[in-house]
């Protein structure tokens, strides 16, 4: 057993390291690092550094700008993103609608999307859950009917992240209602955000920020060209994407950052005694148990990736667990950092012109509240342990 | 034994329910929270008409007497409806006002208060000092017919909408407080995360009389220390209307949300959630009893800072159980501020931590538990 990285995986790693260093933007480090608000403008701009490196879709095949690497190195580059705290590649192009296209797409419609996907010249939502269909996502109902060469779609998507920003959606429709299963008669259709008879409207979440919204569909004509693989097929691909990539669920990388953060943070910051919060062993011994967690976290992960690399499988049901924990992990981190920053958690929204906030603490009580999403989106952690429960213990 | 609360009390409680219901209603409230002041003049005219201004304040001065338990319905009732008007800040300040002013002083604030005619604040915290009571860095150094002040205070709750300000500061005999004039200060104001208004406070040679002194000087700090737990005991009761809300809420959500064709209250692994939500709720309103009689009393100090810490601590615990709990229990909903689930977590995450957080009241409790031993 040997639970090192190899010397030519550190090496990449180094590599790694010292090229995002010196090429994240200092602004984009700073507002990523008081926790601002990240428009699109900023998030393409780093989109667009990685992918003038060649660097911003290392899954994707050779031919269509991936890096070769394999599974280790992805592995490395992803968790030396999530380090080195810069703002995040969003995935719905990059990691869904790109793999999608790639295994199910047709030759125009790769050609068609993938390019302007790398070079972030598209930005891409997720139009799956409905208001009747978060967690039972097949019950969803948006129809798309068939009208000569286009589709006429009808219905309401919510949640939608980005989707204030996007200029593309892809949307899991109903096409056909009188299947006996309702996962039949789903597909999958690519939505130009500036089609005629599309409204988004605004949901602001409980820490005011701009990030969700609510997106309807009214007669909105959609080229047939626009299916992805076959009509009522969407769930296979739906299912293809879920199963894809999920090594990264954990976010290893950007929780080690915070933690980091969080201990520098305490370093500075009095406790009671007027000594370094961090020496409060009733701080510590929380602050450490995050820690202990998250070293097992990489550990699993790290075993997983190895199996894998191995066995050519993906573990499965099993990578439920990352999200599970990983989450876990991420929301344990915001709260101790409003434990460390104490009665100061609590301005929230300046009144007045001459208010000002220290950036770096106020921005940690929205972080709180904000992160209480990550176990609930991207399948919430009571269904992932209903997966594990059903795909692997079998019950 | 008997845990109920008086006719009297129950009567308050029942009042103080209805009128929050009709005229403090989720809707109003957001208009409430929106408004210039964040806060509702008439609001607080009716809680003066009611007795609530006056129930904590001495009977001389127009008032009731009350203590803690007399308080619990109506701050149970608070908690339930999200209320953000400055009762805490009037109620900390004006008792200290009672305990320690003269006679002047006190005549000239607690008939105004009773009454519904003045707001206060107590600025007592500082960066840095977290929750402990005894570090002052502000600085009260006498000069010719009075005193000046120098320092900072921070999140001084209702001070935007204060007309006195009971601000704690050193002089050579140790921590004093003093009366001081809204109008001689300087705010930074802001919302907090639970949608109060409060301020941090810059005093920049800041004079005030000689008869701004609150009591004796040096002797503020056992005055501060009870006036502390009282408010706590006070916010252990809000958090039992607040938890029991999100509790309620969920469980109704659980009802009629419907997920794979059937209510998600139907999934045994959400059952087993909202009964750790419902024990929590059911040990949360024990431990408030217990803060809240003893403190008002308590055979000693100690007695009481163990009561209160011990309640305090379970009263963290559920709040971020339970607030927490609750939103994810409700799916996306429950992290939209529309629904208002979501500011009932905001306000149980600030209440967890208000007044000293879990760790720092295990603290107190094992120092004090361990005494001697
Ligand atoms: C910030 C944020 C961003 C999002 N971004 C997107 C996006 O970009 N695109 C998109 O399509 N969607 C997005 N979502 C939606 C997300 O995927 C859903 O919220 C999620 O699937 C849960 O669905 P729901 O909100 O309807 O909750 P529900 O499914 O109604 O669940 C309510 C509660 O019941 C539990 N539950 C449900 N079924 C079971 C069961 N069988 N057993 C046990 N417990 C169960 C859930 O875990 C949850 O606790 C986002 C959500 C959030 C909060």
């Amino acid at each position: 057993m040997d639970l090192n990285y190899s010397q030519e995986e550190l090496a990449f790693r180094d590599e790694v390291r010292a090229w995002l260093n010196a090429n994240l933007p200092q602004d984009l480090r700073d507002k990523v690092a008081n926790y601002g608000e990240l428009g699109r403008e900023d998030l393409l701009r780093w989109h667009r550094i990685l992918a003038k490196k060649g660097w911003v879709a290392p899954a994707w095949p050779k031919e269509w700008g991936g890096t070769d690497w394999n599974l280790v190195q992805r592995y490395i580059f992803e968790e030396e993103l999530g380090f080195v705290g810069s703002p995040p590649l969003i995935p719905f192009g990059l990691s869904m609608c790109g793999p999608v296209l790639l295994r199910f797409g047709s030759e125009a419609q790769k050609r068609r999307f993938l390019p302007r996907i790398y070079d972030g010249e598209d930005f891409w939502c997720q139009g799956y859950s409905e208001p009747g269909s978060g967690s039972d996502l097949a019950s969803l109902k948006t129809k798309a009917t068939r009208d000569g060469n286009e589709y006429v779609v009808n219905g309401q998507k919510i949640w939608t992240t980005l989707g204030h920003c996007a200029d593309w959606i892809f949307c899991l429709v109903r096409t056909d209602s009188n299947m006996a299963k309702k996962q039949e008669g789903i597909s999958f259709l690519l939505i130009d955000m500036k089609s005629p008879g599309i409204t988004v409207r605004p949901l602001v979440l409980m820490d005011l920020g701009r990030e969700v919204n609510e997106v309807f569909f009214e007669d909105v004509r959609v080229p047939a060209g626009n299916l992805v693989y076959e009509e009522n097929k969407g769930w296979t691909v739906a299912k293809y994407l879920l199963g894809h990539e999920r090594m990264n669920t954990g976010r290893v990388g950007a929780s080690k950052r915070e933690l980091a953060k969080l201990k520098a943070f305490a370093s500075a910051q009095p406790g009671n005694d007027g000594e370094p919060l961090i020496r409060d062993p009733r701080f510590r011994d929380k602050l450490t148990r995050v820690e202990v967690e998250l070293m097992a976290l990489e550990i699993t992960n790290l075993r997983f990736l190895d199996q894998m690399r191995r066995t050519g499988q993906p573990p499965g049901a099993d990578v439920s667990m990352l999200k599970i924990k990983g989450t876990e992990i991420q929301q344990a981190i915001t709260e101790l950092a409003m434990q460390a920053v104490g009665p100061l958690a609590q301005p929230f929204v300046p009144v007045g012109s001459d208010a000002e906030f220290d950036a770096f603490t106020a921005g940690l009580a929205p972080r709180y509240c904000n992160y209480r999403k990550t176990t609930i989106y991207a399948g919430s952690n009571e269904i992932q342990r209903n997966i594990i429960s059903k795909m692997t213990l079998g019950l | 034994m008997n845990f109920d609360y008086s006719e009297e009390q129950q009567l308050l409680a029942d009042s103080v329910r209805r009128f929050l219901a009709k005229d403090y209603d989720f809707e109003t409230r957001k208009k409430i929270v929106a408004s210039d002041e964040g806060c509702s003049a008439e609001a607080w005219a009716t809680l003066a008409e009611m007795g609530v201004t006056g129930l904590p304040l001495p009977a001389e001065f127009g008032g009731f007497g009350g203590g803690a338990v007399d308080l619990m319905g109506v701050m149970e009732a608070f908690g339930d409806a999200l209320v953000v008007e400055p009762y805490l800040a009037t109620v900390m300040a004006a008792r200290l006002v009672a305990r320690a002013g003269n006679e002047a002083q006190r005549g000239s604030v607690l008939p105004r208060v009773v009454e519904g005619r003045m707001r206060l604040a107590l600025a007592h915290t500082e960066r840095g000092a977290r929750y402990n009571l005894a570090q002052v860095k502000t600085a009260a150094k006498p000069v010719a017919g009075g005193w000046q002040l120098e320092g900072e205070k921070v999140v001084v709750l209702g001070a935007p909408l204060a007309e006195k300000v009971v601000v704690s500061a050193r002089t050579a005999k140790g921590i004093s407080l003093f009366l001081v004039d809204h109008g001689a200060l300087r705010l930074r104001a802001y919302r907090t995360l639970d949608e109060m208004r409060a301020a941090d406070i810059s005093l920049q040679a800041v004079k005030v009389g000689a008869d701004a002194l609150l009591g004796e000087e040096g002797g503020a700090l056992p005055l501060l220390e009870e006036v502390t737990d009282f408010a706590t005991a006070l916010v252990c009761a809000e958090a039992v209307g607040a938890i029991k809300f999100a509790c309620d809420t969920t469980l109704e959500y659980l009802k009629t949300r419907k997920q794979f064709g059937v209510p998600i209250g139907t999934f045994q692994a959400l059952q087993h959630r909202i009964v750790d939500m419902y024990i929590a709720h059911e040990q949360a309103r024990s431990m408030a009893c217990v803060a809240a009689s003893r403190a008002d009393s308590a055979q000693s100090v100690r007695e009481r800072q163990l009561a209160v810490s011990a309640a305090k601590i379970k009263i963290a615990d559920a709040c971020r159980h339970v607030s927490q709990e609750s939103v994810q229990l409700h799916g996306g909903m429950g992290m939209s501020e529309e629904l208002k689930v979501s500011h009932t977590f905001r306000r149980l995450t600030v209440i967890a931590q208000q007044f000293g957080d879990a760790e720092h009241h295990l603290g107190r409790f094992a120092a004090l538990d361990t005494e001697g031993t």
